[in-house]
């Protein structure tokens, strides 16, 4: 409904434009063609001056009204390092432009309405004048060497990558339709390898090379978190098309090319809580977030700095938004702490794992869960009564040989016992309930017995370790499935004296 | 000094012209004797150039109506469009509450649309194709281009070119929606999008078609300003219009087929399964067997032509303006050999800025220096241009009429969106500014209003010359103050929504809090945009009614201007002159000379300004 009245509105402003062209002919026929263009020719000259100053207050006037949103004003600071020199270097543009902005208009309109035409009147001849022509062409060369200059200086500073003896934190941003992966190194501070081929949505979703150790603590958050004051070189790439990684609010922006990994170094200085509290001072942050809810938070308390999307990529270009926070140094130490590894959560253990049942970091974490049952069981009462399970302990099916995988444990116990020199143990052997019963002790017995024999043969000294095999008579789960059998098939271990 | 040169201008042609014997050879011209050959296949380059206006116009109102679309989505994404159903079908699409909105897709598309047609189909071909047509033989003295045929096979092409891309219009998976520029992967990878399917085939046909066309006008415009020029008419005595003209086409004859090799490596990507841009894609779940190309190649053969093609688009304006300031100033354009020299310092420097499009793109920081040097080196022509026309108005007996309002409109026009210019040539800045709203004020003042401006000076001042009328001035002005005003009303706010940040070809905004906060602006543009849009359905309408309704044109050379193309017939025939052809004896600028109001090219020197000569 709205549409149709708008159409024909225009429609009537159409005819009615017409006919007022008509009219004005008749009129012109009727006054003179001279006289009627002499007076249309001084109307004009007035209507020019009326829009030049009209304009150039309106362009004055809006920009004093939205200071705030320009570059360098009210709360738009930058909140990174060397945002400050793009915001003093758009001001410092800004004053220049500025000026020949004001004064060409005022030139413009002021001659066409001071020569406008005037019967009998010749013009002044006046073809050319070299030293005009000279400082019209000095003045603004001299005024682009300033401007270049400082902004090569700028730039030069900004662009370049990281030096190797820099400190930085390293991320990596992914674009694709539409959204962003962003990944961190982990604790060792380096980012895995990868290659899109190996993308899977499911389980992979940059495409990590999991044969790569430095991947193994990689992880991929949600949100864009970083210290305050640390610098950072985000790594940015895509998968599918072209999209660009930008930080309206740190003066960032890199297009993110598939195939051809570009980067951005910068330093945030402001957090997110500094900057909410730079937001609060101005009126138009301190309205509800939610009109509907006039009492629920306010913007300025709501703000986050947000990562988008700055490169046409399709259908969805608008909505690639991810969340960034800037945090203190403890707070980011803290997040970092919670975040779990893409690869332990989702890889792990799966079929995908190209590595064997038990790894370096996950040995390190075996051992003090060990230890720590192993103390906890000393300090009972009878510690005899707690029977550990060895659970990293693997055999080939019948078979007492331990394979390799097996020493990251059998070196733990070593070790535990060396430090509790004072403590005796027995090794017991168990097996699930499939095949014949005196097999299976045989089997249960010669098990614990290969265990005591790699300990003797560590340096524990044999009169500390008894071995017993249990068969199938001391099933700790059920013998109905598969996964029952497995916690069956066991080798534990018991205190069962101290102070000898 | 005042002489008063007196003159009868049949007289001197008769007496002074050059007799080519045109009547022995051209009984009548008896290939021109029925309608088909008179105005569709005509090779009068006259009627190209009508071809060319009409074929620009009807562009341009379609360019212009697809982004009437697109702003109402922008100013009013809560509003329920469904009522444009009929016009855009299964492009609107209905949510549970029942509001309509322009599918997102479509969205692109049109932006796309917009782009593609109005910096091609009505800035390049529309303008240039135009008024080089019209101008370059009738300024220069001669009976035609040096070939018609090639220059009527240049207009097919163009609107064969434009059959392809309406056609893809109506598609099922829509036209082509990657942006203008075309950046694969997304225009190389038909998953990437729906419109890089068919649309994005058809608008590779339709522009590759568009560059035949270009290259076979550019090839005759030089040709003709080179070979055809009448006795006198050196090359520093031809009007800035044909300067800026011959230069133009140079600069697109070096140019556009930089672009169809970057479209050709595209279609073998697409095609041929190469790897000229692509590397490394995983998409739609799928890895592709893509290796080693790289994206940025396109981007570099793209912007190749992309930057000169501003330059083709703007420099004809700057032509015709310098022209109409001048002749309605009743004044020689202020420092001639310089404004030259600028439009050839202008063309050179266009070449060896391209990569300033490219700064965030991820080339080596280290060339952007380069880039940033030469391309901020442009502001000094430019500006030497602007001080140069501000003071052609300086002492003038102005008319102000809308030829000439127009001109005035383009010299702030370009003002304005020159300026901002400064600010993204510099790459620092670009950081922030790439890709915002405010490279979006800064192209479209600079380079659509602006170049608009000069093409609606060229034709309300050279109307009388195409169809023996004039339209009509009160009318004219109409549209003149509504575009004024409303130009600056869409484009100026953008600049402040661009220095908040918000990026360019957004569907909508309110997904992010630092983008958001500008509904009442965005509002306001639209407005604006559909209230300029209707006084440019004004102009159609004057145009087309002044043809026969307008004021008759009584005199050979109504705006009594020093320059060739009023000394033809007001209704000239292919071949341009009756009799002989005007010779020429001085520049195109006499106007204010010696107390007289103007003195015609082909006016012979009188006594006093020879011996000025020889002194000199």
């Amino acid at each position: 409904m709205t549409g149709l009245l708008i159409v024909g509105i225009i429609l009537l402003i159409g005819i009615i434009a017409v006919q007022i062209g008509k009219v004005s002919e008749l009129t012109a026929r009727i006054r003179g063609v001279e006289e009627t263009e002499q007076r249309t020719n001084n109307r004009q000259a007035v209507w020019l001056m009326v829009f030049n100053v009209v304009f150039l207050v309106a362009c004055i006037i809006s920009a004093i009204y939205y200071k705030n949103d320009m570059l360098g004003y009210g709360p738009h600071e930058s909140a990174s390092a060397h945002g400050g020199s793009i915001d003093g270097l758009f001001n410092v543009t800004l004053f220049f432009t500025g000026i020949v902005f004001v004064l060409t208009h005022i030139a413009l309109f002021w001659f066409a309405y001071k020569y406008r035409r005037q019967k009998g009147r010749i013009s002044t001849f006046f073809a050319h004048s070299t030293k005009l022509e000279l400082i019209w062409t000095a003045v603004p060369a001299v005024v682009m060497v300033v401007l270049v200059t400082q902004g090569l200086v700028a730039w030069n500073e900004i662009m370049p990558d990281v030096s190797p003896d820099d400190e930085f934190i390293e991320v990596e941003a992914t674009g694709y339709q539409f959204a962003w992966d962003l990944r961190y190194p982990g604790a060792d501070g380096k980012l895995g390898t990868k290659n899109y081929k190996l993308i899977n949505p499911a389980n992979n979703p940059v495409g990590q090379d999991w044969s790569d150790p430095k991947n193994i603590d990689d992880y991929l958050p949600a949100e864009l978190v970083l210290p305050v004051n640390k610098k950072v070189r985000v790594r940015i790439t895509a998968k599918d098309v072209l999209h660009n990684f930008y930080l309206p609010h740190f003066r960032v922006k890199m297009d993110a090319i598939p195939g051809l990994p570009t980067y951005f170094i910068f330093t945030p200085t402001t957090t997110t809580e500094e900057y909410r509290e730079r937001l609060s001072e101005y009126p138009e942050w301190q309205v509800p977030y939610d009109p509907a809810d006039p009492t629920g938070p306010q913007r300025w308390e709501v703000f986050d700095y947000e990562l988008a999307c700055a490169e046409l990529c399709g259908r969805g270009h608008y909505s690639m938004k991810r969340v960034v926070k800037i945090v203190s140094e403890e707070e980011y130490e803290e997040w970092q702490s919670q975040q779990q590894s893409y690869y332990k959560a989702n890889i792990r253990g799966t079929e995908d794992d190209p590595f064997g049942r038990l790894l370096g970091y996950e040995a390190d974490e075996r051992e003090k869960e060990l230890t720590t049952d192993f103390e906890s069981a000393l300090i009972l009462d009878d510690p005899s009564e707690t029977s550990i399970r060895l659970k990293n302990l693997f055999f080939a099916t019948g078979s007492a040989n331990l394979e390799d995988d097996s020493n990251f444990e059998l070196e733990s116990i070593v070790k535990i016992l060396k430090e509790y020199s004072d403590v005796s143990v027995e090794i017991s052997g168990h097996t699930d309930s499939t095949g014949d019963d005196q097999a299976n002790q045989l089997l249960s017995e010669a098990r614990a017995n290969s265990v005591v024999n790699y300990l003797t043969a560590n340096g524990i000294r044999a009169n500390r370790l008894q071995t017993v095999g249990h068969g199938s008579t001391q099933p700790a789960d059920t013998n109905e499935t598969a996964e029952g059998r497995q916690n069956n098939r066991r080798i534990e271990m018991r205190i069962i004296s101290q102070n000898i | 000094m005042a002489e008063i040169v007196k003159y009868n201008e049949d007289q001197l042609i008769k007496e002074q012209g050059f007799d080519d014997h045109f009547h022995e050879h051209h009984h009548g011209d008896k290939y021109q004797t029925n309608f088909i050959f008179k105005y569709i296949f005509s090779m009068d380059h006259k009627i190209i150039a009508r071809q060319f206006l009409i074929t620009g116009m009807f562009w341009a109102f379609v360019g212009g109506a697809m982004s009437l679309i697109f702003r109402l989505q922008l100013g009013f994404p809560a509003e329920d469009f469904a009522w444009l159903q009929p016009l855009i079908g299964k492009w609107i699409m209905i949510n549970e509450a029942g509001v309509g909105s322009i599918d997102p897709q479509f969205y692109y598309a049109l932006v796309t649309m917009h782009g593609t047609i109005i910096v091609f189909f009505v800035l390049t071909a529309g303008l240039s194709g135009t008024f080089s047509n019209l101008l370059i033989p009738l300024q220069l003295g001669a009976r035609d281009m040096a070939s018609p045929f090639l220059n009527m096979l240049s207009y097919w092409f163009f609107f064969l070119s434009g059959a392809v891309m309406f056609y893809s219009l109506f598609l099922s998976t829509g036209p082509f929606s990657g942006g203008w520029t075309a950046y694969p992967p997304l225009s190389a990878l038909p998953q990437a999008s729906s419109g890089s399917g068919a649309g994005m085939t058809l608008w590779l046909v339709s522009l590759t078609l568009f560059v035949v066309s270009v290259l076979l006008g550019g090839i005759n415009y030089i040709t003709t300003v080179l070979n055809l020029r009448t006795k006198g008419m050196s090359l520093w005595r031809m009007p800035l219009t044909i300067w800026a003209f011959f230069v133009t086409a140079i600069i697109g004859l070096l140019s556009f087929p930089v672009l169809v090799s970057g479209f050709f490596l595209l279609m073998f990507d697409r095609g041929l399964g190469t790897s000229f841009y692509l590397s490394d894609i995983f998409i739609q779940g799928q890895a592709l067997d893509f290796a080693g190309g790289s994206p940025i190649l396109y981007q570099h053969l793209f912007w190749f032509l992309g930057h000169p093609e501003v330059y083709i688009i703007i420099l004809p304006a700057m032509g015709i303006v310098s022209e109409v300031l001048s002749v309605h100033a009743r004044k020689p354009i202020f420092g001639y050999k310089a404004m030259v020299y600028s439009i050839l310092a202008i063309a050179f420097l266009s070449f060896i800025v391209w990569a300033h499009h490219m700064f965030m793109s991820g080339v080596n920081p280290f060339l952007s220096n380069f880039f940033v040097i030469f391309t901020l080196i442009i502001a000094v022509p430019s500006a030497v241009k602007v001080f140069n026309w501000i003071t052609t108005l300086w002492g003038g007996n102005i008319r102000l009429n809308t030829p000439m309002l127009f001109a005035i409109g383009f010299v702030s026009m370009f003002i304005s969106g020159g300026l901002t210019g400064i600010f993204l040539g510099n790459s620092a800045i670009d950081i922030q500014m790439h890709d915002t709203y405010f490279v979006v004020a800064h192209f479209h003042i600079v380079m659509g209003v602006a170049a608009m401006f000069g093409m609606f000076a060229g034709i309300y001042h050279w109307y009388p010359k195409m169809f023996g009328r004039f339209m009509n001035e009160t009318l004219g002005k109409i549209h003149f103050w509504v575009t004024m005003v409303g130009a600056y009303a869409i484009f100026w706010p953008m600049h402040y929504i661009g220095m908040a940040g918000v990026p360019r070809r957004y569907y909508r905004f309110d997904g992010f809090e630092a983008f958001g906060q500008f509904t009442t602006m965005n509002q306001f543009i639209t407005i604006a945009a559909i209230v300029v849009f209707a006084a440019q359905v004004l102009f159609i309408v004057n145009f087309f009614w002044s043809q026969n309704k307008g004021r008759k044109q009584t005199t050979k050379n109504p705006w009594q201007a020093t320059t060739l193309e009023w000394t033809t017939p007001i209704h000239a025939g292919h071949g341009n002159w009756e009799g002989n052809i005007p010779t020429v004896h001085r520049w195109a600028y006499d106007y204010g000379k010696n107390g007289n109001d103007f003195i015609p090219q082909i006016a012979p020197l009188t006594e006093a300004e020879k011996l000025e000569d020889q002194n000199h």
